[in-house]
């Protein structure tokens, strides 16, 4: 009989499981079920107990690992923990959310356990035995892989499912002791950008993309990089969306072109960049090449805006492709969505 | 020396991201049609790591670059003319198989096997770099627990930055969620390194660097050892393209204020 245990971990406010961690619950308490298994859910943070009592009524046990030395997450400890809670649940498949703390640790836990881990989980289903589906190749080929190894890690992917949402009880969660290592590391801190700055948001409805188009000489031969940060940022601004970039553009700070003064690595969505889940997605001055269009592989109602009617986005990449100069549409976006406030 | 690092930047190389690719099951299990006459590169990620070796090195005189990859030697061999050009570095190389499908647990034990026999390596100054991802299996999994199997406990993942210390502490930049970063310090070396794109441009080419590096590219890859990579349990119920392509809507000659009326009611429906 297989032991399932969900690892989870506590989110900012250091009360409360993420949303991904609840997303893993849910997962757990599904796949528990249908192969059979017992389940157990795990527990780091600073504090856990509210937390614990939010997942009542999930488990048969609830572990937890807390105190001081878990507020910050690092490999170190995060390592430890994890690894205390594997040994105390006897776990044979261990689900945990792929947040960046919990995708930095649990490969390592994975291999001192003497077990495997698989990542980027997009799916669980019941076979023969559980198997999981997950992308190959930056989102261009699709599999389903089962183990027979154990234990089995894996990583699962947050918005891929609805999270765990029962009223909170009271969970006498077990506290379990880990032997810590010698930290010689320490979070000296998060860095964030202003509120106002702030261009990246995963919960975001629609995902804004600007190409390299946006810093290009325009019509009149000139390069009109600040009416595009304008007209970026004020989109932004009116629609709470996120911001990405292809490659081509974000490229151009490292190399001295002209850049949009906002635009990091971070925002880049493709091969070598993000692949980020939003509901929509409008995508401006960009050529809609392939390398790309993978990181839009989550999106599914997708719009382009760009001058050639024979770029990527019209070869069965975007549903809709307007033939129009971005600058002019989205000044015109932009009044629209001034008027409606 | 003070400051001076050995750095091992782990790698794998990767079909051209522009390459149409196709899956097919192999004798050898699930691969790719075509994949050994695929153009390869070397992946982006590892590649991003190379140049912020280089870039370190050069920074703390005595440091030293090696890069490990474990690829088919004869495809190894058509990377290095590329890269052996962009900095300066000692190859290491594995001769195993290419492509996603293989295991990144074995992947980690022949990488950490062939780290573990450099001559002259000084475990106490050794910065392990890598992608935190890569361009094929994407799984963020190699580098924990290679950095696990050289009993390196101090890792970092999807870094964007080091900065060195005069100590020889260095503070480390992750990326966490929403366009967020991480700041730590650790006292020093041994740590493992996980990049995400950094901040570099790629390099130009520069023949010189090439020449130099090829004297010992020639020879590493003519005593390549050779690895099989244990599947550990791990076999594919399913690999397919996904099918989904779209009805693109062509929207020619429409004023742009009607083009922006009508993307306004798309983003409120």
């Amino acid at each position: 009989m297989e032991k399932l245990l969900v690892l989870t971990h506590v989110d900012e406010s250091g009360a409360a499981l993420t949303r991904a961690s609840l997303e893993s619950v849910a997962a757990g308490v599904e796949m528990a079920g249908a192969l059979g298994a017992t389940l157990v859910i795990g527990m780091v943070g600073a504090q856990t107990e509210a937390a614990a009592n939010s997942v009542a009524g999930a488990a048969s046990r609830v572990l937890t690992v807390s105190g001081e030395a878990f507020a910050q997450a690092r490999y170190g400890s995060d390592a430890a923990a994890c690894e205390a809670l594997c040994r105390a649940a006897e776990a044979t498949l261990v689900f945990a959310p792929a947040s960046s703390r919990f995708a930095r640790v649990m490969p390592g836990v994975a291999y001192r356990l003497g077990g495997f881990a698989d990542t980027h989980i997009t799916a669980l289903s019941k076979g023969e035995t559980l198997e999981a589906s997950r992308w190959f190749y930056r989102q261009r080929v699709e599999a389903v892989v089962r183990r027979e190894s154990r234990p089995w890690f894996l990583l699962l992917e947050a918005g891929t499912r609805e999270p765990w949402n029962a009223a909170a009880g009271d969970v006498q969660a077990e506290a379990v002791a880990v032997t810590m290592p010698e930290l010689r590391t320490t979070v000296t801190g998060v860095r964030a950008p202003k509120q106002d700055e702030q261009t990246i948001r995963p919960e975001a409805k629609i995902l804004f993309v600007a190409g390299a188009g946006w810093t290009k000489k325009q019509a009149d031969g000139q390069v009109h990089s600040g009416d595009a940060e304008t007209l970026i940022l004020g989109f932004l601004r009116s629609t709470d969306a996120s911001l990405g970039s292809s490659k081509s553009l974000v490229d151009q700070s490292g190399e001295n072109q002209t850049v949009l003064k906002f635009m990091t690595h971070m925002n880049q969505i493709g091969q070598t960049g993000a692949t980020p889940r939003h509901a929509k997605g409008l995508s401006t001055c960009c050529h809609g090449e392939e390398p790309h269009v993978v990181g839009w592989r989550f999106i599914n109602d997708r719009r382009a805006i760009n001058l050639d009617a024979n770029c990527g986005w019209a070869r069965g990449k975007a549903d809709v492709l307007y033939i129009a100069d971005a600058f002019k549409v989205m000044a015109m976006v932009n009044a629209l969505m001034a008027e409606k406030k | 020396m003070a400051n001076s690092f050995h750095i091992v930047v782990c790698s794998s190389i990767v079909p051209d991201p522009l390459q149409t690719l196709e899956p097919a099951a192999g004798a050898a299990g699930s691969g790719l049609k075509n994949e050994m006459i695929l153009p390869a590169v070397l992946d982006p990620w590892a590649a991003c790591a190379l140049y912020e070796a280089a870039e370190l090195a050069a920074k703390h005189p005595g440091s030293k670059v090696w890069l490990v990859s474990l690829a088919p030697k004869a495809k190894l061999q058509q990377v290095m003319m590329t890269i052996a050009q962009k900095v300066p570095f000692e190859l290491v190389a594995i001769d195993g198989p290419l492509g996603g499908f293989t295991d990144a647990s074995a992947t980690a034990a022949a990488l950490a096997e062939a780290i573990a026999a450099i001559p002259g390596l000084d475990r106490g100054r050794l910065l392990l770099f890598g992608g935190w991802e890569s361009a094929s299996r994407g799984a963020g999994v190699t580098m924990q627990m290679t950095g696990e199997r050289l009993g390196i406990t101090d890792q970092f993942q999807g870094v964007d930055q080091i900065t060195v210390g005069d100590d020889g502490s260095f503070e480390v930049l992750e990326r966490l969620e929403g366009g967020k970063q991480q700041v730590s310090i650790c006292v020093g070396a041994p740590a493992v390194l996980g990049w995400a794109t950094g901040s570099l441009p790629e390099p130009p080419n520069r023949p010189q660097v090439g020449m130099a590096n090829m004297r010992g590219i020639m020879p590493a890859l003519q005593k390549a050892k050779s690895t099989k990579l244990d599947a550990n349990g791990l076999s594919y119920v399913s690999v397919s393209l996904p099918k989904q392509r779209r009805e693109t809507r062509l929207v020619k000659d429409m004023p742009e204020d009607e083009i922006a009326r009508e993307i306004v009611q798309w983003i409120a429906e």
